[in-house]
C-alpha cells in the first residue's frame, strides 16, 4: 500500500508548492522540493538487496476494480533501477534548478509543480504491471513534459517545441494504447506480468503483430527513435535542468524500459527483433551524423542523446535474438540486454552532467552558441573537467564507464553478424558495420562538444556576459554525476550484481530464473587482443583523424538538401496540410449556402432509402387490398396536382399563395372524401389562417426575383426532388403492398363508448386515449405563440448589439 | 386508390423539395407548406381507405375507417401550423432586419467571420 502511495509522493507534494512559494519568499522553493527525491532514493534503495537476489515485490491499490484497472506498484530489477534513476538523478536536479533559477525571477512554483507532477508519472510508468495505468501515467509524462517545454511561454520557441514534442508523443501514446488494448483483448488480463506467462500462446493471435507494431511505435515516439526523433531538439528551448532530466535521463527513456518491458512478451516474433535493433540502429547512425552538424550545445547532446537511445534500442532488439537461440546463456547474445541496461545507467550519468555543463556555460556566458565559445578551460577549470569526463566517457574512452558499455555494444553487435537466422547471415554483417561508424562520428561530435567550448582562443568580445566559474552549488550536481562516471569504471561489476544483473532477469526471464545466473564479468581488460579492442582503436584514430580535419569536410552537411528534412515534412503536415489543406477541403463542401446542405441531406436520404430497398429487395406492388378508384377522387387529384404545379411555377408570389391555399383546401376535401370529418374540419380552418397569415407577410416580403437562377442549376435541383418524390412514391408502394399485421383499431372501435364514454372515435383518442400527445401539442402552439411574440416585440438595437459582442 | 395517392404524395413531396431548394425565403415556406400536406395524405393513405363511414359512432354501423391515422394527422396538423406561423414570422423579421429574402445572401453577417 505504501509502496503505491510513493508513486504519487511528489504529486502530492506539488499540491503545497505554491503554498511554500508564495509563503517563504526568501527561501527557494526548490529546497523544499528536494526532500521528496530525497526520501523516494533512500526508500527504494531498501529494496536494493531484496531484488538484487532475483526478489519481486508487488503491492496493488484498486482504482475500477470491476474494469481490472488498479493502481499497482511492481519491483523487480528493472522498474527499480528505473525508480532509482528517477528519484536519484531527480534530487540532483532539483539540487542543480536551485541555482540555476533565479527565485527572484521564476515563477518557481510552477516549474517545480510540472517537475513533480512529471516524476510522479514516471515512477508510476515504470512501475505498473497494469498497462491502462501505464498509459494513464504515460500521457501524464508527455502532459508535463509538454508543460515544462513550454515553461517560459512568452517565447515562440517554446510554445513550438512544446507543441511539437506533444503531437508526436501524444500520437505515439495513442498507438500503443490500442496495442495495449489489442494486448489485453488476447491475454483477457491488462496485468503485464499475466502476460509474459502466456506468451507463446498470445504469438498465435492474428493480431499480435499488430499491437507489437502499435506499442512498439509508442516506445519509439516517446524515445526519439527515427524518424519521430525530431521533436527532442526542438525540446532544447526547455530550462536546462528539464532538458537534463526529461530529455537525457529519465523520459525518453520511458520507450526504452517499454521495449525492455515487453520483450519477454515480443521476442517471439522475428518483427520484433527487425524493428527494435533495425531502427535502433538506423537511429544510432542518424543522431550520431548530424550531431556534428549542430552549433548550439543543447543541440549536440540533444542528437547524441537520440543516438546513444538508438543504441540502447539496438541492443534491447539484439537481446530478444536470444529467445531463438538453444542454450543462449552459453553465447554471446546474453550480452545484449545485459549492455543495454549498462548502457542506460552510464548515459544517464554522463549525459545528464553534460546538460549540466551546457546549463553552466549557458548561465555564466550568455550564450549556447558554440561558434561564439572557446578558450573556457582557463576560466572554468571545474565544469571542463566535468565536460572531459563526459565526453570522453560517451565516447567511449577508457577509463570512464562509457568505455566499457561500448566494448559490450560492440560484442553484442559483431555477435549478430555470426548470427544465421532471419535473413541475418546477408544483414547482419551490417550491424557491426553501422555500429562502428556511428561510434567513430560518436567520438567526433563528444571531442566536438568539448574541445570547441573549453579549448582554443577565448572570443570575450562576442559573448554577452563575462564568464566566471559557476557557483559551487551548481557543480555539485554534475561533479557527483562525472564521479559516478568515473566510479563506475573502476567497479562496475559492483553495479552489475546490484542493479544490472536483476534488470536482464527482467528482460530475459525466458533465460534466466536468478540474476546468480548471469554469469557476465565485465571487465576493462579481457586480457588480450579481441576484435572489439581493435575496433575500439579504430575509432579513436579514425575519429580523431577526422575531428582534426573538420573545418575540411564540415561542407558535407550543406549538401543536404534543407527541403527534405523530416522536421520539413513535420510542418508541412502540421502547418501546410491540417491547417491550410484541411481547411480548403472543409471549405469545399462547407460553403455556408443553406440550399447545398439541404442538397446534400435529401441527396444523401434518396440514396440511402433507395439503395436500401433495391438492395434488400424490398420493393413490391401489390394491388390486393387496395380500395377502388372513384371518378371524383380522380378529379380532385387533378385539382390537386394543377394547385401543385401553379404554386411551384407561378411567377408572383400572390398566385403562389393563393394556389397553395387550393391545394389545402383540395387536401381537405380528400379528408372529407376518405371519411375523416375531423381532419376536414381542422384543415379548413387552419389552411384559412395559413393563407391569411401568409397574404400578412405578403405585404412585406419582397417580391420574388425575376430571373431566380441559372437553368444549369435548376437542373440539378429537379434532379434532386425527382429523386425525393420517387423514393416517396416508392416506400408508399412497398408499405401499402406488404402488410403484415392487422391495426390496433378495433380496441378503440370496440371500447369507445364502454370505457371512455364517447362516441367521435377521434376525439377520444385525442382527449383520452393518447391525451398526452395532444397535451404537448398545446404546448408546442403555445411555444410558437411565444417565440412570434417575441420576435416582433423584442428587439435589440445594433448598438446594443455590438456592446454585447464586446 | 391507394396505389394512386401513393404517386400523389409523391409529387407533393417531388414538388415540395424543388420549392425547398429555391433562393426565396417565402418560396421555401410554401415547400414546406406543401411538404406537410404530402406528409399528412401519406399518413393517410398508408391508414389504408377501408371501411366506408367516418369513425363516429352511429347505430348499425360497423364499418368504420381507421381512426388512429386519422388522430394521429389531426396533431401534426397543428404543429405544423404552428411552426408555419413561427417561420413565417421569422421570415417576415429576417426581411426587416436583412433587407433581403435571399437565402444566397443569408450567409453570416459582418459579427460572424
Amino acid at each position: 500500500m505504501f509502496q503505491v502511495l510513493c508513486i504519487f509522493i511528489p504529486i502530492l507534494a506539488a499540491l503545497f508548492m505554491p503554498f511554500f512559494y508564495k509563503k517563504v519568499r526568501s527561501i527557494h522553493t526548490g529546497w523544499f522540493v528536494l526532500i521528496v527525491p530525497l526520501f523516494l532514493v533512500t526508500f527504494y534503495a531498501t529494496f536494493v538487496p531484496l531484488i538484487s537476489k532475483g526478489e519481486t515485490e508487488i503491492a496493488q491499490l484498486d482504482w475500477i476494480p470491476s474494469l481490472g484497472i488498479s493502481f499497482v506498484s511492481y519491483l523487480d530489477g528493472l522498474s527499480l533501477l528505473f525508480s532509482l534513476l528517477i528519484s536519484g538523478i531527480g534530487a540532483l536536479v532539483v539540487l542543480y534548478s536551485i541555482y540555476y533559477l533565479d527565485r527572484t525571477v521564476e515563477q518557481l512554483h510552477n516549474f517545480y509543480i510540472y517537475l513533480l507532477m512529471f516524476m510522479s508519472a514516471m515512477l508510476g510508468v515504470v512501475q505498473s504491471d497494469n498497462m491502462i495505468t501505464l498509459y494513464l501515467f504515460w500521457e501524464l509524462t508527455s502532459i508535463s513534459s509538454f508543460l515544462l517545454i513550454g515553461y517560459w511561454f512568452n517565447r515562440d520557441k517554446s510554445r513550438f517545441g512544446a507543441l511539437k514534442s506533444t503531437l508526436i508523443t501524444v500520437g505515439g501514446g495513442m498507438m500503443m494504447l490500442g496495442g495495449f488494448v489489442l494486448l489485453s483483448i488476447m491475454g483477457e488480463t491488462f496485468s503485464i506480468r499475466e502476460l509474459i506467462e502466456q506468451a507463446p500462446q498470445l504469438a498465435t493471435n492474428d493480431t499480435f503483430v499488430i499491437a507489437l507494431i502499435l506499442i512498439l511505435l509508442g516506445a519509439f515516439t516517446k524515445s526519439a527513435q527515427f524518424p519521430f526523433y525530431i521533436w527532442l531538439p526542438d525540446a532544447m528551448e526547455a530550462p536546462t535542468p528539464v532538458s537534463a532530466y526529461l530529455h537525457s535521463a529519465t523520459m525518453v527513456k520511458a520507450g526504452i524500459y517499454l521495449v525492455a518491458r515487453f520483450t519477454p512478451i515480443f521476442a517471439l516474433s522475428e518483427v520484433w527483433v527487425w524493428l527494435v535493433a533495425g531502427i535502433g540502429l538506423l537511429t544510432l547512425f542518424w543522431g550520431s551524423f548530424f550531431a556534428v552538424k549542430q552549433t548550439d550545445l543543447k543541440g549536440i547532446l540533444a542528437f547524441s542523446t537520440v543516438s546513444q537511445l538508438g543504441l540502447i534500442m539496438s541492443l534491447l532488439g539484439v537481446s530478444a535474438i536470444a529467445y531463438h537461440v538453444n542454450g543462449a546463456q552459453d553465447t554471446v547474445f546474453k550480452y545484449a540486454a545485459f549492455a543495454a541496461i549498462f548502457h542506460l545507467i552510464n548515459h544517464a550519468t554522463f549525459k545528464g552532467s553534460l546538460f549540466m555543463i551546457a546549463g553552466i556555460v549557458d548561465h555564466e556566458t550568455g550564450t549556447r552558441d558554440i561558434r561564439k565559445l572557446g578558450g573556457l578551460m582557463g576560466l572554468m577549470p571545474i565544469s571542463f573537467t566535468v565536460a572531459l569526463i563526459g565526453s570522453f566517457s560517451m565516447a567511449g574512452l577508457p577509463p570512464f564507464n562509457g568505455f566499457l558499455s561500448k566494448e559490450m555494444f560492440l560484442t553484442a553487435m559483431l555477435s549478430v553478424a555470426q548470427f544465421d537466422l532471419f535473413n541475418f547471415t546477408t544483414w547482419g554483417v551490417l550491424f557491426p558495420i553501422i555500429a562502428w561508424v556511428a561510434s567513430v562520428f560518436t567520438f567526433i561530435y563528444s571531442f566536438y562538444f568539448v574541445f570547441r567550448t573549453f579549448t582554443g582562443k577565448i572570443k570575450l568580445e562576442e559573448l554577452p556576459k563575462k564568464p566566471h566559474e559557476a557557483p559551487m552549488g551548481m557543480l555539485i550536481s554534475p561533479v557527483i554525476l562525472a564521479s559516478l562516471v568515473v566510479a563506475i569504471f573502476f567497479i562496475p561489476n559492483l553495479i552489475a550484481d546490484t542493479f544490472v544483473k536483476p534488470a536482464v532477469v527482467a528482460i530475459q526471464p525466458f533465460l534466466y530464473t536468478n540474476p546468480e545466473q548471469v554469469d557476465i564479468h565485465v571487465a576493462a581488460w579481457h586480457g588480450g587482443i579481441t576484435p572489439e579492442l581493435l575496433m575500439t582503436i579504430g575509432i579513436i584514430i579514425l575519429g580523431a583523424i577526422l575531428f582534426m580535419t573538420l573545418a575540411k569536410w564540415q561542407k558535407v552537411y550543406e549538401a543536404f538538401p534543407a527541403k527534405l528534412t523530416l522536421n520539413n515534412l513535420y510542418d508541412f503536415i502540421v502547418y501546410e496540410f491540417s491547417d491550410k489543406w484541411m481547411n480548403r477541403f472543409s471549405k469545399l463542401y462547407m460553403t455556408g449556402s443553406i440550399r447545398g446542405y439541404l442538397t446534400y441531406m435529401f441527396t444523401g436520404i434518396a440514396i440511402i432509402v433507395i439503395g436500401t430497398l433495391f438492395i434488400k429487395d424490398g420493393f413490391k406492388v401489390s394491388f390486393i387490398g387496395a380500395s377502388p378508384i372513384r371518378l371524383s377522387q380522380v378529379l380532385l387529384i387533378l385539382v390537386l396536382v394543377i394547385g401543385t404545379v401553379t404554386t411551384v411555377f407561378a411567377k408572383s408570389r400572390i398566385t403562389s399563395i393563393i394556389a397553395l391555399g387550393a391545394v389545402g383546401y383540395t387536401v381537405s376535401l380528400f379528408f372529407v372524401m376518405f371519411n375523416a370529418p375531423d381532419l376536414a374540419l381542422t384543415q379548413l380552418v387552419i389552411e384559412t389562417i395559413s393563407v391569411a397569415l401568409f397574404l400578412l407577410a405578403f405585404y412585406h416580403l419582397p417580391k420574388f426575383q425575376k430571373v431566380e437562377e441559372r437553368t444549369r442549376f435548376r437542373f440539378g435541383r429537379a434532379f434532386v426532388s425527382i429523386a425525393v418524390g420517387v423514393m416517396v412514391t416508392l416506400v408508399a408502394l412497398s408499405a401499402h403492398s406488404q402488410k403484415y399485421i392487422e391495426s390496433i383499431a378495433q380496441y378503440y372501435k370496440d371500447t369507445v363508448y364502454t370505457l371512455a364514454g364517447g362516441g367521435n372515435i377521434v376525439n377520444v383518442i385525442l382527449v383520452d386515449y393518447r391525451g398526452f400527445d395532444t397535451l404537448f401539442e398545446i404546448t408546442v402552439l403555445a411555444i410558437a405563440g411565444m417565440a412570434i411574440y417575441g420576435m416582433i416585440k423584442l428587439r435589440m438595437s445594433r448598438k446594443e448589439k455590438n456592446y454585447e459582442n464586446k | 386508390m391507394e396505389i394512386i395517392m401513393a404517386f400523389v404524395c409523391g409529387f407533393l413531396f417531388m414538388a415540395a423539395i424543388y420549392l425547398i431548394l429555391s433562393r426565396s425565403l417565402l418560396r421555401i415556406i410554401i415547400g414546406t407548406g406543401l411538404l406537410s400536406h404530402g406528409a399528412h395524405l401519406l399518413i393517410l393513405t398508408m391508414g389504408s381507405f377501408k371501411g366506408s363511414a367516418p369513425p363516429v359512432l352511429t347505430d348499425g354501423v360497423t364499418d368504420y375507417v381507421d381512426p388512429i391515422p386519422q388522430a394521429l394527422i389531426l396533431t401534426a396538423i397543428v404543429i405544423s401550423f404552428g411552426v408555419t406561423a413561427f417561420f413565417l414570422v421569422l421570415a417576415y423579421r429576417a426581411y426587416q432586419e436583412l433587407k433581403t429574402d435571399d437565402m444566397t445572401l443569408m450567409k453570416g453577417s459582418e459579427d460572424h467571420e
